[in-house]
């Protein structure tokens, strides 16, 4: 029982990875249309950004832990932020070039962050709690999971809390349900387009920082592989939809974990892909998406 | 409302009918109860105001959009529910409200693909395109007739709006369409550019003999070149006859008329 | 045939030419390639740029003329090289069947994933084709029938027929290259010109206008995908042959990301364009490292060795560049200067379809 509940929330966890990936380019892709391939690169970016910041502590300090957290969070943005203005922006209307151009940046940044680090992980040194377990119905759970699925938790409240409260969150949830009405909006558009590009880097800024704490290391290719996964779990939980989202990841996290560990090593990975395929025969629109989009 | 009128059995062939079209879109009974028959040869306009209807009826009619319930027949047979390409190699025909076009390909090549439509195959589609082949030599013709047969070459894009509703025009003309939908041809054309667009709606009918079903809401226009006026109010057809009854007709005029020009 | 049509012509012959007694040749071109041109190593790297110019113009074909953007080529790619392999390592099969075997396959395999993709349009057609890439690249970096996992898989001894083993016939293997880039290339030449080939580039342009003016475009695009990836399963069996086996590299969304970029850079709905663009991007591929290695590199300073070091930043920001400044590719420069010194010589018959539109297409060449 313990072992279940151990694979279990392991299988959470990495879900909870998922959806900070997943949840951003939801939403980018619901409002601007737009696929972005970059963020991958953006996770890894900041996933440095906060291995630079730890690596000088041999064991870091909480508040250490959050101070990297915070750098790799702004580190997300502001690159988001970069690429939006600079690459995305003057592609306006042109969906399939921008989703290129995201393709492009992405090479790009990976190419250099390969160039400067090389393409082998580095270690992030981790506070002493974080490695520890905390006992749970007798499982040992290993910390970084919950603190990964505790954060996660925390996101998905924010979320949604900004969606239903604030005004940006009314343009933006109106404008994913109804991209043609978001044009009429004029100016907001813009504003809104780049700070939902940016949230999104954010997003991609704290799974680099996690992810460094769930692996243990970081590598220029870390961002990218988990994007894949990432774009399953938006395929599966429905374009624009962060609700989606949320329960397609817990879905691919939990059953690739569980698979991995009951049936085979590595058929957790072939598993998601079946989904995937299945998904897209049987209701392409995914758990929660809109059927014009993809049909 | 009045009842639906009666709808008289016409001399001649029924080329183009719907018969008790409904169409409902998430809730909104857009389409309701409306039967239609235009005969062979004839120029039938559908007038009404914004919203009655009149572009779902075309995308119904020319099977683009399928009913919620009746039938649509070309030439007797029933297309209800047909694949739109397989309805367009049977003689139908139709334009577009905003232009639509290949705007990247030139005129010709766009006359080409409309009048290689008809007959192509899959299979005896890999012929290579000759400069003289007879569906070049179609399109060619086509360009002619609307007046835009002296530079071919060039982009469809580098058009001015009027030119581009001749090239909608010509398109329909080269697929061999015997039965045409026109789509409000006039809409965002130039007062100069409308007299010449009217006259060649006027002679691809008169000379080329074909149906044509026009949406207008240029009253002069419609009072020029139709045969019949069908109109149409929330959705359903209020009434249908030659031009000086529907004139005359009193739950016409209490309804919207259309914007006159 | 107008004269511009002769030219075009005569220059491809001659190009053909020069390629082909490339073996021939004992020159060294310094760094840019690792020995002298008919050296083995050397042939070998040429062989492959070749190979990645055929592939990348297949791509064109369902891409640059279909309007069928696809993150999937590498699981045809992959497919024909693994089946290539894995079939003809079989001694009841052996190379003579296991080849035409395998095509046989990737044709089946062609027309499946495509029906099944091509149910889906615009991102849900892309996700897609991710997504059977994806599922390639897992299955055979797990060594799935009996792929090899991350090593792949090589041909056994005696597999490959004398003429194309071993390292003295670098140089056949080098010609069977050239003869795949000039085969695929023919076939997709004269597709386009077609009358198929122009509903498919009505169908880029404007599908729904397609479907109206009465052609089904769901078979116009299965048609050109399957074509078009059928193909692509014939560059990964000429692929298997350069490099003697297969491995995961050739999987996966890394290399259909590559094969897009190729055909991006050099030129969309071009099919030379697409050539190029592969030329460009495996050259850089294969030999940047080395000649970043050489002294003039290692020189600079270490902000610009970095980069230049990697091949992918600098075909990464070559392609993002061209999606921003020139989508046309590389190809529309060329064409935007031939275009202004014909237009100069006005009065002789045009035989392409005229205009200089903002991205480059293959002019048709009518004869």
């Amino acid at each position: 029982m313990s072992t279940f509940l151990l694979i279990i929330i392991s299988g959470l966890g990495l879900g909870s990875l998922y959806f900070l990936l997943a949840a951003g380019l939801s939403v980018i892709f619901g409002l601007m249309r737009v696929l972005s391939f970059a963020h991958g690169a953006f996770l890894s970016a900041s996933g440095f950004a906060s291995w630079m910041v730890l690596r000088s502590f041999e064991t870091p300090s909480t508040p250490q832990l959050l101070l990297a957290l915070v750098v790799s969070v702004l580190t997300g943005g502001a690159v988001a932020y970069l690429a939006e203005v600079l690459l995305v922006r003057p592609l306006k209307g042109k969906e399939l070039e921008q989703l290129l151009v995201t393709v492009g940046l992405g090479m790009v940044l990976v190419a250099l962050m390969a160039g400067i680090w090389g393409p082998d992980e580095h270690l992030i040194p981790r506070p002493v709690w974080l490695t520890d377990t905390t006992s749970i119905a007798g499982a040992p759970i290993s910390n970084s999971r919950l603190l990964l699925i505790g954060l996660a938790g925390v996101v998905v409240v924010g979320i949604h809390l900004i969606l239903s409260r604030t005004r940006y969150g009314l343009i933006i949830r109106a404008g994913v349900e109804n991209s043609a009405m978001v044009s009429a909006l004029g100016i907001n558009v813009k504003r809104a387009f780049t700070l939902v590009f940016v949230a999104g880097g954010m997003l991609a800024g704290l799974g680099g920082g996690l992810a460094g704490t769930y692996y243990g290391g970081i590598s220029p290719f870390l961002g990218d592989g988990m994007l894949i996964f990432s774009f399953i779990v938006l395929i599966i939980g429905g374009l624009g939809s962060i609700n989606g989202a949320l329960i397609a990841s817990v879905v691919l996290g939990v059953s690739q974990s569980v698979a991995n560990y009951y049936v085979l090593n590595g058929i957790g990975d072939v598993l998601v892909v079946v989904l995937l395929v299945a998904t897209l025969l049987v209701r392409p629109q995914g758990l929660l998406g809109q059927k014009e989009r993809l049909i | 409302m009045t009842a639906a009128p009666a709808n008289e059995v016409l001399p001649g062939s029924v080329a183009l009918s719907g018969r008790a079209v409904n169409l409902v879109i998430d809730g909104h009974h857009i389409l309701v109860d409306v039967s239609v028959d235009v005969a062979a040869g004839e120029f039938l306009a559908i007038i009404g105001p914004n919203g009655a209807g009149k572009t779902s009826l075309i995308n119904v009619l020319s099977v683009a959009t399928p009913p919620t319930s009746g039938k649509v027949h070309l030439h007797g047979r029933d297309v209800t529910g047909l694949p739109p390409h397989r309805v367009a190699r049977s003689g139908l025909g139709r334009t577009f409200q905003t232009s639509n076009l290949f705007l990247g390909r030139s005129l010709l090549e766009n006359a080409r693909l409309a009048a290689n439509g008809r007959d192509s195959r899959l299979r005896t589609g890999f012929r290579r395109v000759l400069k003289d082949d007879p569906v070049t030599e179609r399109a060619r013709e086509a360009l002619d007739l609307v007046g835009l047969g002296r530079r071919p070459d060039r982009l469809a894009s580098e058009l001015s709006h009027g030119e581009r509703r001749k090239l909608e025009l010509a398109m329909v003309l080269a697929q061999g369409a015997n039965v045409i939908l026109l789509d409000e041809p006039m809409a965002g054309v130039s007062v100069d550019d409308v007299p010449e667009l009217v006259e060649l709606i006027r002679r691809v009918h008169r000379e080329q003999g074909k149906t044509t079903v026009m949406v207008e809401h240029h009253m002069h226009v419609v009072l020029d070149l139709a045969e019949r006026i069908g109109v149409m109010h929330h959705g359903a057809m209020i009434a249908i006859g030659p031009p000086d009854e529907i004139i005359a007709n009193d739950v016409v005029q209490t309804a919207y008329m259309g914007e006159p020009l | 045939m107008t004269r511009s049509g002769a030219l075009r012509y005569g220059a491809a012959g001659l190009l053909v030419v020069v390629l082909a007694v490339l073996p021939f040749v004992h020159r060294s071109v310094g760094g840019l390639l690792p020995g002298p041109i008919n050296s083995p190593g050397s042939l070998q790297v040429l062989a492959l740029m070749l190979v990645a110019a055929a592939a990348a113009i297949t791509l064109d074909l369902m891409f640059g003329y279909t309007g069928l953007m696809s993150f999937g080529h590498s699981l045809y790619v992959g497919f024909g090289c693994y089946a290539t392999v894995i079939l003809s390592n079989n001694p009841k099969l052996g190379f003579a069947l296991g080849v035409p075997l395998a095509m046989v396959l990737s044709v089946v395999v062609a027309l499946v994933g495509n029906a099944a993709a091509l149910r889906l349009t615009g991102i849900g057609f892309i996700m897609a084709t991710l997504a059977m890439a994806q599922g390639f690249a897992i299955a055979v970096e797990r060594g799935f029938l009996g792929s090899g996992g991350e090593v792949g898989v090589t041909f056994a001894r005696g597999v490959l027929p004398d003429p194309l083993r071993g390292v003295l016939n670098t140089r056949n293997v080098y010609w069977l290259a050239l003869a795949l880039v000039v085969v695929v290339y023919v076939i997709c030449a004269l597709l386009v010109r077609t009358h198929v080939g122009h509903v498919w580039q009505g169908i880029r342009e404007n599908p729904l206008r397609t479907k109206v003016i009465g052609y089904n475009v769901y078979a116009y695009q299965m048609a050109a995908a399957t074509i078009s990836c059928t193909l692509a399963a014939m560059c990964g069996v000429v692929f298997a042959i350069v490099m003697g086996g297969a491995n995961p590299g050739i999987a996966g969304l890394h290399y259909s990301l590559a094969v897009v970029l190729m055909v991006v850079l050099g030129g969309r709905g071009v099919l030379w364009g697409a050539a190029l663009g592969a030329v460009l991007y495996q050259f850089l591929n294969l030999r940047l490292p080395s000649l970043s290695s050489s002294d003039i590199v290692t020189g600079l300073p270490e902000i610009l060795q970095i980069p230049l070091s990697q091949p992918n930043f600098l075909l990464g920001v070559a392609f993002i560049l061209i999606i921003l400044f020139m989508p046309g590719g590389l190809a529309s420069i060329f064409t935007r200067l031939t275009r202004r010194a014909t237009s100069k010589r006005a009065g002789e018959p045009r035989d392409d379809d005229g205009g200089v539109p903002a991205t480059t297409r293959e002019p048709n060449l009518v004869s």
